[in-house]
């Protein structure tokens, strides 16, 4: 634990050592609010941030990655790898660590979206579960996406390379659910239907912006990130 | 202190170091030579526990670092060819990073390593900067003042006067030529005087072999009155202008 905490710390300091961060989360933050607002949020009578929800996969499609390609891409352009992996620190360590603090970069987009939340709650009267539920997805969605890009970005030493290849999985692990494929998928027999939507990510997302907190959504996260993680973790081991 | 027993490494099929051996005790100062390409960074990458070897052993202080790196990074203090840093980082964000992440915690510590390695390498002037404003030669004490920080048994220091001025370069090799008392260190040069200047022994690679293992005494009588680097020439440059 105590050799987590250095790495983890510079790293998050790191997103704010740069206007990276700082812009990283203007525009997350834009997206996120302005397009609730203009989808009609406001309008809906609804109090409720079902429209909000409805659109955080798909920004953080972006938004996961832009924050995810430097992790390992950066340091192994710049040379400081070497420097790192001289550290005795384990590189399990050295994973987690940078895994946390772009998760906690990322939670601190999302916090600022409660903005969102508590003015739903001054003009209406919201199921605080529900809120409280399609958070944690957020952040459980977040967490695999991550964990996609992390292992991206430890693959290459070109930061956009590890950007675009870590949107082109998420895309195609979330569109597993959409309706789109599910069209596609309606000609095929209704077992196989069944265990690709199993990996779906919209559909776990889905279930628990509706309020339930399922087991199998709940671990269909937490397996992918820990997976994908292994994965980053056996790859620097080289 | 340090044993490397027949240490090779292959990049797909060319093979940089081709069986490399040797052991240095406590008190040695290794000035490890010879042509660009000949497999010195990749010896000590591999001795570090950066790379792993394809084959052979390297041993620290007893520890194997294929099988005890974390041991074996704790004793080592290395400085990289490319002195890579944190560019956002200050000078003292960086080193405090170094420190805390090599297992230093309390306060008090951190501050007096730093301030400790700050005069050694001399980086008053610039510790408050951050390292992408630095000057090569400062981005190189940076790296140096990373790699004594934990006052290592084991010192690693690829090119370390690489890039310095001549004042500084009598500076740091009369700070490593300090420190050896108490410590086994492996430098890698080009510099040949400061072969002379500062080491007890000298190894030869050329195209990943060791040719040469001796005093730097030993080295010079090889031809008497000749200059070292004229030894160095024939020894290393059978091939290259035939
Ligand atoms: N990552 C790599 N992939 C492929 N080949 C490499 C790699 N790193 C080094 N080499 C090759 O291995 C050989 C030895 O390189 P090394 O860096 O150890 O040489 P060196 O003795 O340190 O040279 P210099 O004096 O220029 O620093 C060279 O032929 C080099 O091209
Ligand atoms: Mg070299």
């Amino acid at each position: 634990m105590n050799t987590l905490l250095p790495i983890l710390k510079k790293e998050f300091l790191g997103y704010f050592r740069s206007p990276v961060g700082y812009v990283i989360l203007a525009v997350f933050h834009l997206l996120a609010v302005g397009l609730a607002f203009f989808s009609g949020y406001y309008r809906s009578n609804q109090a409720s941030l079902d429209i909000f929800f409805s659109f955080v996969p798909w920004i953080f499609l972006f938004f996961i990655p832009a924050t995810g390609m430097r992790l390992w891409a950066e340091e192994n352009r710049s040379g400081s790898i070497e420097l790192l992996m001289t550290l005795p620190i384990s590189i399990s360590s050295a994973v987690i660590a940078k895994f946390l603090a772009a998760w906690g970069f990322i939670g601190i987009a999302l916090g600022l979206t409660f903005s969102l939340a508590i003015t739903t709650g001054y003009l209406g009267d919201p199921d605080w579960g529900k809120i409280i539920s399609g958070y944690f997805a957020c952040l459980l969605i977040a967490g695999s996406f991550l964990s996609i890009s992390s292992l991206c970005s430890a693959m290459t030493k070109n930061q956009v390379i590890a950007f675009v290849i870590s949107v082109l999985i998420c895309f195609f692990a979330t569109v597993l659910g959409s309706q789109f494929l599910a069209s596609l998928v309606n000609k095929l027999p209704t077992a196989i239907a069944n265990v690709v939507s199993n990996f779906s990510y919209l559909i776990h997302f889905q279930t628990m912006t509706r309020g339930l907190i399922e087991l199998a959504a709940l671990s269909f996260f937490l397996t992918t990130t820990a997976a994908f993680l292994a994965i980053n973790i056996i790859i620097l081991k080289r | 202190m340090v044993e490397v027993d027949n240490l090779k490494k292959s990049y797909g099929s060319l093979q940089a170091v081709k069986g490399v051996s040797f052991t240095i005790e406590k008190g040695e100062i290794l000035g490890f030579l010879g042509p660009n390409g000949a497999g010195k960074s990749t010896t000590m990458k591999m001795i570090t526990g950066y790379l792993s070897p394809t084959s052979g052993t390297a041993r620290v202080q007893g520890f194997d670092v294929q099988t005890h790196p974390i041991e074996v990074k704790k004793r080592v203090g290395y400085l990289p060819e490319s002195s890579a840093a944190y560019p956002e980082m200050t000078v003292v964000e960086f080193l405090t990073y170094v420190a805390e992440a090599r297992g230093i915690t309390a306060k008090d510590e951190i501050s007096d390593r730093l301030g400790d390695v700050i005069i050694k390498c001399h980086l008053q002037k610039v510790q408050g900067q951050t390292i992408e404003t630095l000057s090569k030669g400062y981005r190189q004490r940076v790296g140096l003042a990373q790699a004594i920080l934990h006052d290592p048994s084991v010192l690693i220091l690829d090119e370390p006067t690489d890039g310095l001025d001549p004042n500084q370069k009598y500076e740091v090799r009369k700070l490593i030529k300090g420190m050896a008392e108490n410590k086994a260190i492996i430098l890698s040069t080009h510099i040949l005087e400061e072969v002379e200047a500062i080491c007890t022994r000298v190894i030869i690679v050329d195209e990943g072999r060791v040719v040469v293992d001796e005093s730097p005494e030993d080295f010079k009588a090889r031809k008497p009155g000749a200059k070292i680097d004229e030894i160095f020439r024939e020894l290393t440059n059978k091939n290259s202008y035939a």
